[in-house]
């Protein structure tokens, strides 16, 4: 027999019972719970007279809707109140935890799940969120489910699966210095496609995926789902257990030691068969940013934006073509001639401590350009903007003309009252460059947070690596 | 779940690759605590020319005419075809209720993003992948017949043109047994009570951290 794949490791142990119609009940170990997606499925329990099946395995958070400004006065739109307000009862009611809008370790929430170790190895973790798949970069099995299934969650602890075929993605090599995770998983984007993914759990292997930390590993599983997958997941090494040891949620003592040991096994048999193996040379990977509106239309900074004359296939040059018209943009330009008006530094991709200091590193000692009208760097969590604060990076970020501001998903999707208005263009560290989906009419471009800071110095795209 | 055996109805194209969530239902509708009502702001931002917001009058708005679904010969349309990667992006059932509040009880397209197409299923929505030709030629037979119709029949997996030519799909047995019958899955799953709490007995021996 052949050996396992992570994803089967995960799956197998996780499999309640088979139903014998090709699909199995499975078992969820962590529910993440946040405001936008949970009101529906809350209000169904109570109407059929349900309680959630394990209350303990649920953690709740409001992020999406939160200001990141001063917060002492709560939330100015009164819709955005309510969704929060509605998250705060339902967690009193049903008994669940949750860090409300003015607890320190409130934030993203996928930013918290392993700030407290609350995503371990080994888990199944859902949430009511496409980036779940974020959590998988610990050897856990982790997507985002709709809010019926999260209903489902809550009151059976279970969820009805059909097993993905499995993709490996091996980015083989080291990278040059100045690309980062995100110029990795952008590259693998722009690789197989947002379709690419589509009906595989992906896991991320080779030796520019080992080389990277806790946090570039969860930056490229975040944006599995870009590619198509509901799960991307990373195998278990020493330094996915430092980073979990200590944690406020993590095991402890002789239940540590037992747990070490089962997480030690989290990793694909050598001798595993993948459904799809992918390969990428970490060395050809440059820093990339997105030209259009979609993840996959992406490029290395040095390029210029692609001509829809070029394509052949006729769905993809219209394609090309209408995001074109809609990021205002004309086929041949040098990206580097393209000029920012915003500047996005945060999102559940870029907004841990690692993430603030590679843009605290380019901000150093420079100023926000004068053609700028915001550059705002969101950190993922109460306790991330703590530490940064400690680390005196929000001093570097402010001397520099960068606004610091306060916890959640602001103007990665521009919930709250964080956004561009029709026509500006941004240069943001988040997953997504769909229309509209930082304001209506708002023009989005994907980099890393070092090519963002980059930006927001030159006015204008530029390759991190010559500033 | 209202099942689903049968449907004829006028088809209505969206002829662009990756049509995401966002677009479907834009996020400042995502703010109501309801599952309802969405229908009037199914593709807001293409479908008005104004920038849209919850609890606005929507048939005071001004129309977008030449979006697709403003056109007077897809009114009332039930079927939508789609093309590759239909429903990418986030995970809100936002989207599906849009869909399903608008009146589309089918979509048909080469592909579907995948936690889309779950979310589609559980509030009784049919999606057919078919392959990129066949649904291109239904792109073209849209667009020189007006009032064009197609039936769709779950249990026999076919969907016959008005010239009488049937095209065959594939689908979930599963998928299939539920919306035909449009059951319930978490009262399904709650028939299984004892083996989760057997799960949960021996999954907590093995690895007591897991439920603390
Ligand atoms: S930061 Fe953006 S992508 Fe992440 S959970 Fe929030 S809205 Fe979603």
């Amino acid at each position: 027999m052949p050996g396992k794949t992570l994803y089967d490791k995960l799956w197998d142990a996780h499999v309640v019972r088979d139903n014998g119609d090709g699909t199995a009940l499975l078992y969820i170990d962590r529910h993440l719970v946040h405001e936008v997606t949970s009101p529906q499925a809350f209000e169904g329990l109570r109407m059929a007279g349900r309680k959630p099946w394990r209350v303990n395995a649920n953690l709740a958070v409001p992020d999406h809707n939160v200001p990141t400004t001063d917060r002492s006065k709560g939330i100015e739109d009164a819709v955005s109140r309510i969704q929060v307000e509605t998250l705060d009862s339902n967690c009193s009611e049903f008994g669940i935890t949750e860090f409300k809008m003015d607890d320190i370790r409130q934030g993203i929430v996928h930013v918290i799940g392993p700030e407290q170790g609350a995503t371990l190895p080994g888990m199944t973790v859902v949430c009511g969120d496409s980036h779940t798949s974020t959590h998988g970069a610990f050897g856990a099995l982790a997507h985002g489910i709709g809010t019926s299934e999260v209903e489902h969650v809550l009151a059976t602890q279970c969820l009805v699966q059909k097993k993905s075929n499995t993709m490996l993605v091996s980015v083989d090599g080291k990278v040059g210095p100045g690309v980062t995770a995100k110029d990795i998983v952008l590259a693998i984007i722009g690789e197989i496609g947002t379709a690419g993914g589509t009906g595989y759990a992906i896991e991320f292997g080779g030796e520019a995926i080992r080389d990277l930390s806790i946090e570039g590993r969860m930056t490229v599983c975040n944006m599995a789902i870009e590619a198509g997958a509901r799960a991307g997941m990373v195998a278990v090494d020493d330094k996915t257990i430092e980073y979990v040891k200590g944690r406020p949620y993590a095991p402890t003592a002789e239940q540590w030691d037992a747990a070490v040991k089962e997480w030690n096994e989290l990793h694909s048999d050598a001798d595993a068969k993948f459904d799809t193996v992918v390969h990428l040379d970490a060395a050809s990977i440059q820093p990339q940013v997105t030209w259009g509106t979609s993840p996959e239309m992406v490029v290395p900074v040095g390029a210029k934006v692609p001509d829809p004359a070029g394509e052949s296939d006729a769905v993809k040059s219209d394609g090309m073509q209408k995001a074109l018209a809609y990021m205002g943009l004309t086929a041949n330009t040098p990206i580097s001639e393209i000029k920012v008006d915003k500047v996005f530094i945060g999102s559940c991709t870029n907004s841990r401590i690692e993430d603030i200091r590679e843009a605290a590193a380019v901000a150093k000692g420079r100023k926000v350009a004068d053609n700028i009208k915001l550059a705002m760097v969101v950190p993922g969590s109460g306790l991330v903007k703590q530490q940064a604060e400690a680390e005196g990076l929000d001093k570097i970020l402010l001397e520099a003309g960068f606004e610091w501001r306060e916890p959640g998903c602001s103007m990665c999707l521009a919930m709250n009252a964080d956004r561009l208005e029709p026509g500006e263009r941004c240069a943001s560290t988040s997953n997504r460059n769909f229309e509209g989906r930082q304001g209506q009419g708002g023009r989005t471009h994907l980099v890393s947070p070092a090519m963002a800071a980059a930006a927001a110095v030159a006015g204008h795209f530029v390759d991190v690596r010559t500033i | 779940m209202d099942k689903f055996t049968q449907l004829k109805a006028i088809v209505a194209p969206m002829d662009r690759p990756n049509v995401d969530t966002d677009a479907i239902i834009p996020k400042q509708f995502l703010k109501s605590i309801k599952r309802s009502g969405f229908g009037p702001n199914l593709f807001d931002e293409w479908r008005y020319l104004d920038h849209g917001e919850p609890g606005m009058d929507n048939s005071q708005r001004p129309i977008n005419q030449d979006f697709v679904l403003n056109l007077p010969r897809y009114k009332g349309a039930e079927i939508l075809i789609a093309r590759e990667n239909f429903g990418c992006g986030s995970s809100r059932e936002h989207a599906p209720w849009a869909l399903l509040d608008y009146g589309f009880r089918v979509i048909i397209a080469p592909s579907f993003a995948d936690i889309f197409y779950n979310n589609s299923f559980k509030n009784g929505i049919l999606l057919i992948k078919l392959d990129a030709e066949v649904v291109d030629q239904l792109f073209k037979d849209v667009a020189v017949e007006d009032g064009y119709e197609l039936d769709v029949n779950l249990a026999e997996q076919t969907i016959t043109k008005a010239d009488g030519a049937v095209i065959k799909f594939d689908i979930d047995e599963f998928r299939k047994h539920r919306l035909l019958n449009g059951l319930d899955d978490i009262g399904l799953t709650l028939q299984h009570v004892d083996d989760i709490k057997a799960y949960e007995q021996k999954r907590s021996a093995q690895a007591p951290w897991l439920f603390v």
